[in-house]
């Protein structure tokens, strides 16, 4: 009986134990595992316009039911000269795993820097955007787990917005929702920003219907789309609220807004 | 042999130390709580159900009716809490008819606890069971798998730690009726802010033995902000592929169809609409 509790594993008898190694034979190593991914929740939303970009993200960071803390951005100034970025012309967002956002940040600011100084002019939004898919698929194999959205205005003085994928594989866009509300969002852009699955009233029968027109939106339009799109993933999505920071790119510079979002 | 059934004791220590984890312990979010007075008590809980991070419901009904004076707060799986209090709330029924007298809270707790440990936690309802008997006010907390506590003030669900904070802080002996409410209510708002299973508003029942008040939107502190832009589509914006018309004489073959008068419309609930 004395065996059977015993704390010595050469003894044979069942124990609970962390570190004991199992008595039967054939089990061989014990595989201790450690994530190193954590999900902080939270949405962004990026749309372009004809000479402005949009980009904005709500600021809860979570972790389960827990919030860690309501103002965490998602939205940051790429590039600039000074720490505070106020000359900065490129924006980029980040949702997913905080802490790889943050790096990513980190990273891509500092690439941006140094191509300022080399080069001795700013960085085009399209030269950004292959030099971050690069960044992202240099780490294949331990990737950033975070999608990243970037925003600034092209050669043409046009919105640009490019989405990712954690690996690289990178697209320009009119418009893109990514995170955890990005699935309650995106339909939501496809039908006001692209007009999807909207027809021209009375414009034919069946199949001789015409779609509806496309047609760039004015900025404060968009800013409507954006504040209407995250009011509607608060309503509905357990990890999206507290505020909302909105980065507005165009040619006098980067506007930033913040307004506050539910925070139940 | 009494005592303890140690059976499972041996297969168990060799799983775990073959690295099957220990079982966990899921819950689904909510707050609910329940807090004695002088002459009652009161539940309180939220109101939002959730299914994984998307909100199923903003407005649920988490308090359940089992006897006129005992009420029932309930956390856990939706469909569990709902089914066993009704069920509980039926048999007490037939009992209190059988037997003549008002039912009382003990008995209603223990047919809880004996219902769900037969069922060894797979039912997963947590409640709150509260009341006014004969004998006096009765407060409860009944788990999944049939244990229950007998306290003065109680929280359960996801959001049972921020709701406790706020217990432990400004609880005390001999409230009254008024400062009960408020304080379950403030409990209750703890969880709706700082618990993410929680939110939307707060519903409150007060029991006392003259008679039951159950308070439905007590406090509604996430009223949805108004609209920016319309998104009213205009008529003829949906393509139309193919189109049937039922006439009334064709349905009417399955149906009754009765002809509304001028003007009016058909009795229902009313939608939230876009103007």
């Amino acid at each position: 009986m004395a065996a059977m509790f015993s704390q010595n594993p050469l003894m044979n008898g069942p124990n609970y134990s962390f570190s004991q190694a199992p008595t039967t034979a054939g089990a061989g190593f014990k595989e201790h595992s450690f994530y190193p991914y954590t999900d902080n929740g939270g949405s962004t939303l990026a749309i372009s316009g004809n000479d402005f970009s949009i980009i904005a993200g709500d600021t809860r960071s979570t972790s389960g039911y827990n919030i860690n803390t309501r103002y965490a951005p998602k939205v940051f100034k790429i590039g600039g000269t000074t720490s505070s970025q106020d000359d900065a012309t490129l924006v980029l967002s980040v949702v997913g795993f905080a802490a790889d956002g943050e790096a990513l940040k980190e990273r891509l600011d500092t690439i941006v820097k140094m191509y300022r100084y080399q080069h001795g002019k700013p960085m085009s939004v399209k030269a950004c955007a292959q030099r971050l898919s690069t960044i992202l698929y240099g780490k294949r194999f331990f990737p950033y787990y975070v999608t990243a959205i970037l925003g600034g205005l092209d050669e043409e003085g046009k919105g640009a917005v490019y989405s990712y994928d954690p690996v690289g594989s990178y697209e320009r866009e009119q418009c893109r929702a990514a995170g955890a509300a990005a699935s309650l969002i995106m339909p939501f852009l496809d039908n006001q920003v692209n007009f999807k699955n909207q027809y021209m009233p009375g414009s034919g029968e069946g199949h001789a219907l015409q779609e509806r027109e496309k047609i760039p939106l004015p900025r404060n339009e968009v800013e409507d789309l954006v504040k209407d799109a995250f009011d509607s993933a608060v309503e509905r999505h357990i990890e999206v609220g507290d505020g909302l920071q909105i980065l507005i790119i165009t040619k006098d510079g980067i506007e930033e807004k913040y307004l506050p979002l539910k925070r139940d | 042999m009494p005592g303890f059934d140690f059976t499972n004791h041996t297969r168990n220590a060799a799983l775990h130390a073959r690295g099957v984890p220990l079982p966990k312990a899921t819950s689904t979010g909510t707050t609910i709580v329940g807090c004695i007075f002088d002459g009652g008590v009161v539940i309180a809980a939220d109101t939002r159900a959730t299914s994984g991070p998307i909100v199923a419901d903003k407005n649920c009904e988490k308090l359940h009716y089992i006897a006129p004076q005992i009420w029932c707060a309930g956390a856990g799986t939706a469909a569990d809490t709902e089914f066993t209090t009704a069920l509980i709330s039926s048999q007490l029924e037939l009992h209190s008819l059988s037997t003549g007298r008002k039912p009382r809270v003990v008995t209603c707790m223990t047919m809880l606890k004996q219902h769900l440990f037969r069922y060894q936690g797979h039912i997963g309802a947590y409640l709150v069971v509260a009341g006014v008997d004969p004998t006096g006010v009765g407060l409860f907390t009944v788990h999944a798998h049939g244990s229950t506590d007998k306290l003065p003030y109680v929280t359960m669900g996801s959001g049972s730690l921020a709701a406790m904070s706020v217990f432990e802080t400004q609880w005390k002996s001999k409230m009254t009726e008024e400062e009960a409410v408020t304080l379950a209510s403030n409990a209750i708002q703890a969880g709706i802010f700082n618990d993410l299973g929680s939110g939307s508003n707060v519903d409150v029942a007060v029991i006392t033995k003259d008679k039951t008040t159950l308070k439905r939107g007590y406090v509604k502190p996430n009223e949805r902000s108004k609209k920016q832009k319309s998104y009213v589509f205009k008529r003829g914006t949906t393509a139309v592929l193919n189109e049937k018309v039922i006439t009334r004489e064709e349905i009417s073959k399955y149906v009754t169809v009765h002809e509304l008068e001028g003007g009016e419309t058909a009795l229902g609930e009313k939608m939230d609409l876009d103007v």
